[in-house]
């Protein structure tokens, strides 16, 4: 039986680290969870082609931290910013009105430059439904202060930047209470549907003028600007000077009505970021912008399965030793198992985003993340299948004078067998959907057209990811229960029969 | 009460042995001798101690107070392994491991001190001869094989290294009246062939006395009398004796 299963968990293994197997190293574009900064990504992959440097882009990464540590630690080279979120959240001690040469002085000891203005400034504003703005005759951001019952929709970055809500709220003394986080482009439909009052969005959204939304006058000059820039690494310069030229000739381009537009080509009319960016710069979309259903489907299942399956192999090599030790010594079983249920009460987002520092962006961090999501199943399936075992059999091991080491591997491992492979699939099961997550720190799998489907609000997107993972945990679950049957000494089912 | 030179000769010796679980005491100050050779048997309700003192022999348990000794060797934990390993031990439903085969549950022990598959294969014909075990029943599980089958394979199991001593702990308690009388016989007449040191732990008498020339009666952790089945039968030591002798039910008589 343990043959079985090394050879089994081995070939797992190889089949997961072939595609892995690294070639030569193109320009990497990241862009936020959000269409213009996804469009300005592909805008600058275009250009990277239009200079003749190869480029990938890893689309929507996640948020401002994710982005800017990655591109801070070599993960990603080039991503595009807003020169307020610079002032107020990335840097320290820069005044919030510097312009962008005092930024480009003081991103240079980072090994970080900066575009000029690419031409438009996509601040925060307060929008509402215009009818209900009419009807309470709001217009400016601080005549908000007479109503305080209304309720507030705010992206979740929003509601924790310094330069968001909380700060929003001490300068115009807001009162309301009602105030919740959500997904910016869940909260237009909140919006529309009236489950909101109010919600942050950018001067340059597309949904602005689709919703009929009147954005409120920042009469308190709270927000700063935010001018769209492009942030790469300095040694781009060196590596690719032709792409760096590419971005500079962008600034300066794109005017607000410019942005709005295209924003509003791919969130309202469908049409691909990739070709919108490609018509901006006249050029022709590249093929691989769209590959077809099916090879989509390959490489993400690909990329899925692999995230599944090397975490779980990670796993089962240090969670099967560790429920043996845990059966062995009861107070390191006590501790083992309830640190590892703490790791299982962190939330999956909040434990991809640890593994960031640590890993990167990618498919490690991710696979770090549901290595420890699987360690519970599997060490407490390993425990409770040994200590369970009966204490007669236990006894006549013992009697026979074989040392604990053949007992162990001959007679208790064995007798397990069925709660360790048990507690695999658990967590098996459970990866497959964790790992949906996964897409947002840049490790594609099926949570990619999720999270897509999600922000252009296209429920075809959102199948085309979840209805796989669906299918995917049950074919795991279903050979795992094959693999159960095949590794189960014959004894034993006879045993579970009777 | 023996001198410490012919416990030297001794199979097993005991010497003032206590050993409690929590608040039971389990053996009292117990000292027991085995001579090699001979076969005993421990009787006593349950909790009188008599599985600890097979347990104790094996160093599955280790005596609070005391010494315990094999073949005149003080039993130490860093021996303990290679003096089972010339103990067999059977106990009630036989212990078999469910996910081997019968043959896959002999041939542990002989596998691991390095045995080729046919010295095994030669080892287990023999025991299946002694036992009278089909050899067409050695490729089953033990799930496979019927309850006296199961007693059989266990106690081969037990044998295969040869051991010099077989502790059995209540070998026959789980089986039916009439696979039971059969295997008395049969482990009887193994016996007399192997003439290795037997202890047997049984509560049963009849079966004690059928077994076993020396009987030694237990009752909470202590020797109460050690002697032959007619000794505890016309000199019962106490009261207890006298009743655990009486103990037995006759047949009725049924008149037509």
């Amino acid at each position: 039986m343990n043959r079985r299963l090394l050879s089994l968990l081995l070939g797992a293994w190889a089949c997961t680290l072939l595609p892995m197997a690294g070639h030569a190293d193109p320009v990497r574009i990241g862009s936020k969870q959000f269409t213009e900064s996804v469009i300005l990504g592909e805008l600058a992959r275009a250009s990277a082609r239009q200079a003749g440097t190869d480029a990938v882009h890893k689309r929507q990464l996640g948020g401002t931290r994710i982005l800017w540590r990655a591109l801070l630690q070599g993960d990603i080279d080039v991503y595009p910013e807003y020169t307020g979120t610079l002032t107020h959240e990335l840097l320290k001690n820069v005044p919030a009105n510097a312009d962008i040469s005092t930024l480009r002085a003081r991103l240079k000891p980072l090994g970080i430059g900066i575009t000029n203005s690419l031409g438009f400034n996509n601040t925060y504003a307060i929008g509402m439904r215009a009818d209900e703005a009419k009807r309470l005759r709001i217009v400016r951001i601080s005549e908000l202060r007479r109503h305080a019952g209304l309720r507030f929709g705010f992206s979740n970055e929003f509601m924790n930047r310094n330069d968001g809500w909380p700060g929003l709220r001490r300068r115009y003394d807001l009162p309301q209470r009602d105030v919740r986080g959500m997904d910016h482009a869940l909260a237009y439909r909140a919006l529309a549907s009236g489950a909101v009052d109010a919600i942050d969005l950018y001067s340059t959204d597309a949904e602005i003028p689709y919703y009929h939304l009147r954005t409120l006058d920042d009469d308190l000059h709270y927000f700063p600007r935010y001018e769209a820039v492009y942030l790469y690494r300095l040694q781009l310069e060196q590596s690719a000077p032709g792409f760096v030229a590419a971005l500079n000739g962008l600034a300066g381009r794109i005017d607000e009505e410019t942005m709005r537009g295209m924003n509003a080509r791919v969130k309202l009319q469908g049409v691909k970021e990739d070709v919108v960016a490609a018509d901006f710069l006249g050029l022709r979309a590249d093929a691989d912008g769209h590959p077809g259903l099916w090879s989509r489907l390959l490489q993400r299942t690909l990329e899925h399965t692999k995230l599944v399956l090397v975490s779980l192999g990670l796993a089962v090599l240090l969670a099967i030793p560790l429920g043996v030790l845990a059966a062995r010594l009861r107070r390191f079983g006590q501790v083992v198992i309830g640190l590892t249920g703490i790791l299982q009460t962190v939330p999956s987002l909040a434990m991809f985003v640890f593994m960031i520092p640590l890993f990167g962006i990618g498919a490690w961090p991710a696979i770090a993340a549901l290595f420890l999501y699987s360690l519970l199943p599997i060490v407490r399936n390993t425990h409770a299948g040994l200590v369970g075992i009966a204490p007669e059999l236990r006894e006549s091991a013992a009697a026979l004078g074989l040392p604990p080491g053949v007992r162990l591997r001959r007679i208790e491992l064995p007798l397990a067998a069925r709660s360790i492979l048990a507690g695999i699939k658990t967590a098996a099961v459970i990866n497959v959907g964790i790992a949906t997550l996964a897409a947002l720190i840049g490790a594609g799998g099926y949570g990619q057209p999720i999270l897509t489907g999600i922000r252009l609000d296209d429920i075809g997107l959102i199948l085309e990811g979840a209805a796989p993972a669906a299918l995917l945990a049950l074919i795991v679950q279903g050979v795992f229960e094959g693999i159960e049957r095949w590794l189960t000494p014959r004894g034993l089912r006879l045993v579970a029969r009777q | 009460m023996q001198d410490s030179e012919s416990a030297a000769t001794s199979a097993f010796a005991i010497r003032q042995v206590s050993k409690r679980y929590d608040s039971v005491v389990a053996v009292d100050n117990l000292s027991l001798d085995f001579e090699a050779g001979t076969t005993t048997a421990l009787i006593g309700s349950s909790g009188s101690g008599k599985s600890t003192v097979l347990r104790l022999l094996l160093g599955l348990e280790w005596p609070d107070r005391g010494t315990v000794s094999i073949g005149g060797h003080p039993l130490e934990p860093a021996q303990v392994l290679q003096l089972r390993r010339r103990v067999g031990y059977v106990i009630q439903e036989g212990g078999l491991f469910p996910h081997l085969t019968a043959r896959g549950n002999l041939a542990l022990l002989p596998h691991y001190l390095g045995w080729d598959a046919a010295r095994i294969g030669q080892r287990a014909k023999e025991l299946a001869e002694l036992t009278h075990l089909p050899l067409a029943a050695l490729e089953r599980f033990p799930a496979e094989l019927s309850g006296g089958q199961r007693q059989r394979v266990a106690l081969m199991r037990g044998l295969m290294a040869d051991p010099d001593a077989l502790l059995l702990d209540e070998p026959l308690g789980a089986l039916d009246p009439i696979v039971r009388h059969e295997l008395q016989d049969e482990l009887k007449r193994i016996f007399a062939e192997l003439n290795k040191t037997v202890i047997l732990v049984t509560h049963d008498l009849p079966e004690a006395a059928w077994f076993a020339e020396r009987l030694v009666l237990m009752r909470k952790g202590a020797v109460i009398q050690d002697g032959c089945f007619e000794d505890l039968r016309d000199h019962p030591a106490d009261e207890f004796v006298a009743r655990f002798v009486a103990a037995r039910r006759q047949l009725p008589r049924v008149s037509r």
